[in-house]
């Protein structure tokens, strides 16, 4: 007798791509707005942005119900902290939290490909990138999700910086200003619409710098 | 306690009991030091035991329900490919323990990252090196960090080698069977001198003087053992580790980046180098310009 395989699954790829990028007093977090399944599209303009905390804006691709349900646990575990520290999670603080909720559920795992980005104590751009239980590092740039293999290449040759393993350690800041990582992020996710059928209709772009968050949106093919 | 002072000066013995019960519930109330805001929400994931007894218990992990547990695991961690494919060796000599590692981390053929840090600083003495998954291992080493540093201030001593590779070798012998993809080299200088020993997530703890764990560890252990004598000095031993890591870069696809190397000796670790295995590949075979034969002219016109 063969064995039963199941005939539901619980996840499901809703697709979409994010990516981020830090700088010297800026970061930029950006996704588009598709959410698919399979090869229908079930919305336009679903955002895949989602700030949770003064200094800390988290993008994820994936299923977007399981994100759905770790951005909620997020906010609700910044509240508590709030209520008993008396101050907003700063940047590095949010990125361990994230990567021990992911983690937690190591045996059945949220199906969400996270970037966290936000400006950490000093006031300089981080960004951490994730896969789906939970391994994190610091990183000046990252892309996920379905276009995410297109779209790191090119990061790759324009903002290739050296590693922080190096030693004797070299400085590794993006020169970028950030009128041109905002630039760079849109050619980026131009390419990557034309490429990716799981990615395109709108690109929202977030930016996060001393002076508070800006947001921009940007039309991309809806074919 | 002031405010059941003041209650007995004014009423009746008689009338004493119920009011004052009341009273001095509310003096309680007053006296009582509202700790929950120091609770953290460790609590919610039953970690807080760990303060109370000595055998500190390990997370607990919320688990699908299905009657298929292997099946369902196997194709989530399909779905969700964690990142492994690694070398990582640490050898024992004259003058402490060497550790070393790659940093490329491969998801499938993807490269998910070229600058991982493999070689986690559990505390100032003690070095844990990663290989299999890296969620896997970055949370259990940290884990580990947290009890030992809770082993120091229960037992006013630092933990021994021995007594930490055997913490972690425990927690991951309970999920044995689960799925976790852990294979480490746990490396320190205490009372007793050098430690190493290797712990993998099948349960396996052992102790030994030379390990080389990752696909990439068959090339490693070619040039460590060929080239390992206890008596090295430490730059000798920095450079075995080195061209160890860098042969195996070489050959096996899933490991590259910055081959790290750190020292550990009795005042603890030290990170002697991180060189980029590209850079390393000229330092070692650097191009000759070599005579040429017969050298190609552009040819004008048509």
């Amino acid at each position: 007798m063969t064995k039963q395989q199941a005939n539901w699954s619980p996840y499901d790829n809703n697709g979409g791509s994010c990516v981020a990028i830090a700088g010297a007093d800026y970061c930029v977090i950006a996704a588009d707005t598709r959410m698919s399944t399979g090869y229908s599209i079930l919305t336009r303009e679903y955002s895949k942005i989602c700030k949770l905390a003064e200094k800390s804006v988290m993008a994820s691709s994936g299923f977007q119900a399981d994100v759905k349900a770790l951005q909620k646990h997020l906010a609700a575990r910044h509240l508590i902290y709030q209520h008993q520290h008396n101050k907003h999670m700063s940047c590095p603080a949010m990125a361990q939290l994230l990567s021990n909720t992911l983690y937690y559920k190591r045996f059945f795992p949220y199906y969400a490909f996270n970037v966290l980005g936000g400006l950490d104590s000093e006031g300089k751009g981080c960004v951490y990138t994730y896969d789906a239980v939970g391994s994190y590092e610091r990183v000046g740039y990252s892309a996920q999700g379905s276009g995410s293999t297109l779209i790191m290449p090119f990061l790759d040759n324009q903002l290739k910086s050296p590693s922080p393993l190096l030693l004797p350690a070299q400085d590794a800041v993006t020169p970028l200003s950030e009128l041109e990582a905002v630039d760079l992020i849109k050619t980026v996710f131009a390419s990557a619409t034309e490429r990716d059928i799981y990615t395109g209709d709108k690109l929202e772009i977030v930016v996060l710098n001393a002076d508070g968050i800006r947001r921009e949106y940007m039309e991309l093919r809806k074919d | 306690m002031g405010i059941r002072a003041i209650l007995s000066s004014h009423l009746p013995n008689g009338q004493f009991g119920r009011h004052s019960l009341c009273l001095a519930a509310v003096g309680r109330e007053i006296m009582k030091l509202d700790t929950s805001g120091l609770e953290s929400a460790a609590s919610l994931f039953g970690a807080s035991s760990e303060l109370f007894d000595g055998f500190a218990t390990a997370p607990s992990f919320e688990l699908p329900v299905t009657n298929d547990f292997d099946g369902f695991q196997k194709e989530a961690i399909q779905m969700v490919k964690p990142a492994k494919g690694t070398t990582t060796l640490a050898f024992i000599f004259k003058e402490g323990v060497m550790v070393a590692a790659d940093s490329r981390a491969s998801m499938g053929g993807y490269i998910s990252s070229q600058s991982v840090k493999k070689i986690i600083e559990i505390n100032p003495y003690m070095l844990g090196t990663m290989a299999g998954g890296a969620a896997d291992c970055q949370f259990w080493h940290r884990n580990l960090g947290i009890k030992c540093r809770l082993h120091e201030l229960a037992n006013k001593r630092r933990i021994s080698v021995t007594g930490a590779s055997k913490l972690l070798a425990n927690i991951l012998y309970s999920y044995r069977g689960m799925g976790l993809s852990v294979g480490t080299m746990i490396a320190g200088w205490d009372e007793t001198g050098p430690g190493l020993y290797y712990v993998d997530s099948e349960g396996g703890r052992l102790k030994g003087t030379r390990f080389s764990v990752g696909s990439g560890s068959p090339y490693a252990y070619g040039v460590l053992d060929s080239g390992y004598r206890y008596d090295l000095s430490i730059e000798e031993a920095a450079e075995l580790a080195r061209r160890a890591i860098y042969h195996a870069t070489f050959r096996d696809g899933a490991s590259g980046g910055v081959a790290s190397v750190y020292y550990v000796g009795p005042n603890g670790w030290k990170k002697l180098s991180g060189d980029d295995v590209g850079e390393l590949h000229y330092k070692y075979y650097p191009v000759m310009p070599s005579t040429v034969e017969q050298e190609m002219v552009e040819v004008s016109g048509a």
